[in-house]
């Protein structure tokens, strides 16, 4: 059984009097514990798909399956818990939350998720081993550099251990030396059995993936696979 | 999300940004301040007015010569143009009524002092033994006017504590011989000082007997007669036997004027107590503007923190879940704020009374509970719009959002 089962998936938006597909009549299988690099040009529909894939966004049609079970049809409030268990995110913007240290920013899915302190006490100093992030823990995001920042953000976005993380063009800010070491967690976690779905303009990087996808006006132009 | 973690949520939000959150506190918190100063106010001048009113006497009936303006038109009285006058046998006749428990006549005055040389005007009042108790003063040294027949009254005085310490000083005032008008009198008793209030001021006051000021003064009218009911129920029936043994007495003619404390009293009472209602309606509407002020430094909150909410919502949080945030932030501001503004509040009320001693300034129970449980309620009321608008939000659009 694939992880992700899209069909038929479409996705329009109306600018004025206009139509704009996003995504037009989209198949797809992803397997579980897949390394999936997404690629095309600008406005090719990329970060509506994956947006898609992580329940942010409805299709006007066509049916998603996650793990075998139609998700488009979940009340908002289901998909909310699919996203709290299952999906991790990881943005070109990082996304912290400012105020908070990177410690708390860590814990935050775990807090929303309503998951005692103690027991996320114990998963934020583990995730601050694992990220390198131990001196860090007490530091605001405006503290810390980009690639920090981000090994924040990979780091609150594993911490539920989901089985998918969803990453829109995450080395997009970051010099190529941070992007790099970026890319190692991303595919260290994907050697330990998560889906990985990575956006990226990167030819390098998207190579580095054992699937490429290229998009093209919301389709898919091509779908390979790397051999090793 | 748990409770704790909600409210440690909106606690970080609303500390994140000082200036908003510092202002709609300071809203909030002069709305409630207003509530509870002004309403202290009015209170206070309530309880000042009754509380003086009570230093008169209980159960107060007192009448007064001639008929007042209201009442029907008798023509009797449109004939005998001067009112006939109140004698001090009226007031000795009024002794044998059922509800009267006292009855004092009073005839006053002014005149003036001598003792060694020291000379000094003051006011005379003349009446009876039972003056004293009625209303309710009370003696420092010596005793009452003695009990005696009321048309024949004693060559004694009893003197105000002001006029004690300036003729006297030191020395001892009871027993001396002291010059009043054209009369000697003997000192027999001494009043405690009671600084002034809204009767007549003790302290700088003479009593004799009424017979004696009568003659002093050389008129045979009394200016009131008091009479103390057994009860305070009794009030209205003690006031119509007066009227009506006076009318008797009088050949039929209804020319006195009979009040009660008591109706007095309750009609003051009441108008305060409107007062008090209505400033502190006055005072919640800065409430509500406070409320409202809340809601658009909500509304800016949500605008502000976009990115942010849709990060939350990206990281599995339920639209209740960020409702509920939102609403504990607002309730928060508004909890704080009603908090400050009642410690203001009684800091100001504390203030008035340090300023003012006599006024009693204190806030009411009910306009404290509704003043607070009104901040809380308008934080809460205007803040769900913003917390909605923010659950409502569309992640993608909102994580856009920079
Ligand atoms: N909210 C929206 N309203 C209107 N049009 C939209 C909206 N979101 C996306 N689009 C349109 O959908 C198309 C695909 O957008 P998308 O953001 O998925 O592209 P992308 O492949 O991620 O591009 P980029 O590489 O520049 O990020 C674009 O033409 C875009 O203008
Ligand atoms: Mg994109």
């Amino acid at each position: 059984m694939a992880l992700i089962e899209l069909s038929g998936i479409e996705r329009s938006f109306l600018l004025g009097d206009t139509t704009v597909h996003a995504l037009a009549g989209l198949n797809l299988q992803i397997a579980a514990g897949e390394y999936v690099a997404v690629m095309g040009p600008s406005g090719s529909g990329k970060s509506t798909l994956l947006n898609l894939l992580g329940l942010l966004d409805r299709p006007n049609a066509g049916t998603y399956k996650l793990e075998g079970r139609d998700v488009t049809t979940l009340s908002p409030e289901e998909q909310a818990t699919v996203r709290s268990t299952r999906i991790g995110f990881v943005f070109q913007s990082f996304h912290l939350v400012p105020r908070l240290s990177a410690a708390e920013n860590i814990a935050l899915p775990m807090t929303l998720a309503g998951i005692p302190s103690a027991e996320r006490d114990k998963r934020v100093s583990q995730a601050l081993k694992d990220f390198g992030l131990e001196n860090r823990a007490d530091h605001k995001p405006d503290q810390l550099s980009g690639g920090q920042r981000q090994r924040v953000a990979i780091a609150r976005a594993t911490i539920m251990q989901p089985a998918l993380i969803l990453a829109d063009e995450p080395t997009g800010n970051l010099d190529r030396h941070t992007g790099e070491e970026v890319i190692n967690l991303l595919e260290a976690l994907n050697a330990r059995g998560v889906t990985l779905i990575v956006v990226t303009h990167d030819q390098s990087m998207g190579a580095r993936a054992r699937r490429q996808l290229v998009m093209e006006d919301g389709q898919l132009k091509s779908d390979s696979r790397t051999t090793t | 999300m748990r409770l704790a973690d909600t409210l440690r949520f909106a606690r970080d939000a609303a500390t994140g940004y000082p200036m908003r959150t510092t202002l709609s506190i300071l809203a909030m918190s002069i709305g409630v301040a207003a509530v509870v100063i002004l309403t202290a106010l009015g209170d206070g001048a309530r309880r000042y007015v009754v509380g003086q009113f009570s230093s008169l006497g209980t159960n107060l009936v007192i009448v007064l010569p001639g008929r007042s303006g209201t009442g029907g038109f008798n023509p009797a009285n449109a004939i005998t143009s001067t009112p006939r006058d109140l004698t001090v046998d009226d007031a000795a006749s009024l002794k044998r009524l059922p509800g009267a428990r006292r009855v004092a006549p009073l005839a006053v005055g002014t005149s003036e002092i001598n003792y060694g040389g020291k000379l000094r005007e003051v006011m005379v009042a003349g009446s009876t033994a039972e003056f004293i108790p009625i209303r309710n003063f009370e003696l420092a040294q010596g005793k009452a006017l003695p009990e005696e027949d009321w048309n024949r009254g004693s060559s004694v005085a009893i003197i105000g504590a002001k006029i004690r310490d300036e003729l006297f000083a030191s020395e001892a005032a009871l027993g001396q011989l002291i010059r009043l008008g054209d009369r000697r009198l003997r000192i027999i008793g001494v009043l405690k000082s009671t600084g002034q209030g809204l009767g007549m001021n003790t302290d700088e006051l003479v009593i004799v007997p009424v017979s004696l000021a009568q003659s002093m003064f050389n008129s045979n009218t009394l200016f009131r007669i008091m009479i103390e009911a057994n009860t305070r129920d009794a009030i209205p029936a003690t006031k119509e036997q007066v009227l009506e043994l006076l009318k008797q007495r009088h050949r039929g003619e209804e020319d006195v004027t009979v009040i009660t404390q008591d109706a007095v009293l309750a009609t003051f009472d009441k108008l305060l107590g409107a007062l008090t209602l209505g400033v502190a309606g006055i005072a919640a509407i800065s409430l509500a503007v406070a409320g409202i002020l809340v809601m658009n430094v909500m509304l800016v909150a949500v605008t502000q923190r976009t990115g942010e909410i849709g990060l939350l919502k990206a990281l599995g949080a339920t639209a209740r879940t960020i409702r509920f945030a939102f609403l504990a932030e607002a309730a928060m501001l508004s909890a704080v704020g009603a908090l400050v503004g009642y410690l203001l509040g009684q800091l100001g009320a504390f203030a008035l009374r340090q300023f003012f001693p006599v006024f009693p300034a204190y806030p009411p129970d009910w306009a404290v509970i509704a003043g607070l449980s009104t901040a809380l309620a308008t934080g809460l009321l205007f803040g769900v719009m913003p917390a909605r608008r923010a659950a409502q939000l569309d992640p993608v659009q909102a994580l856009m959002k920079r």
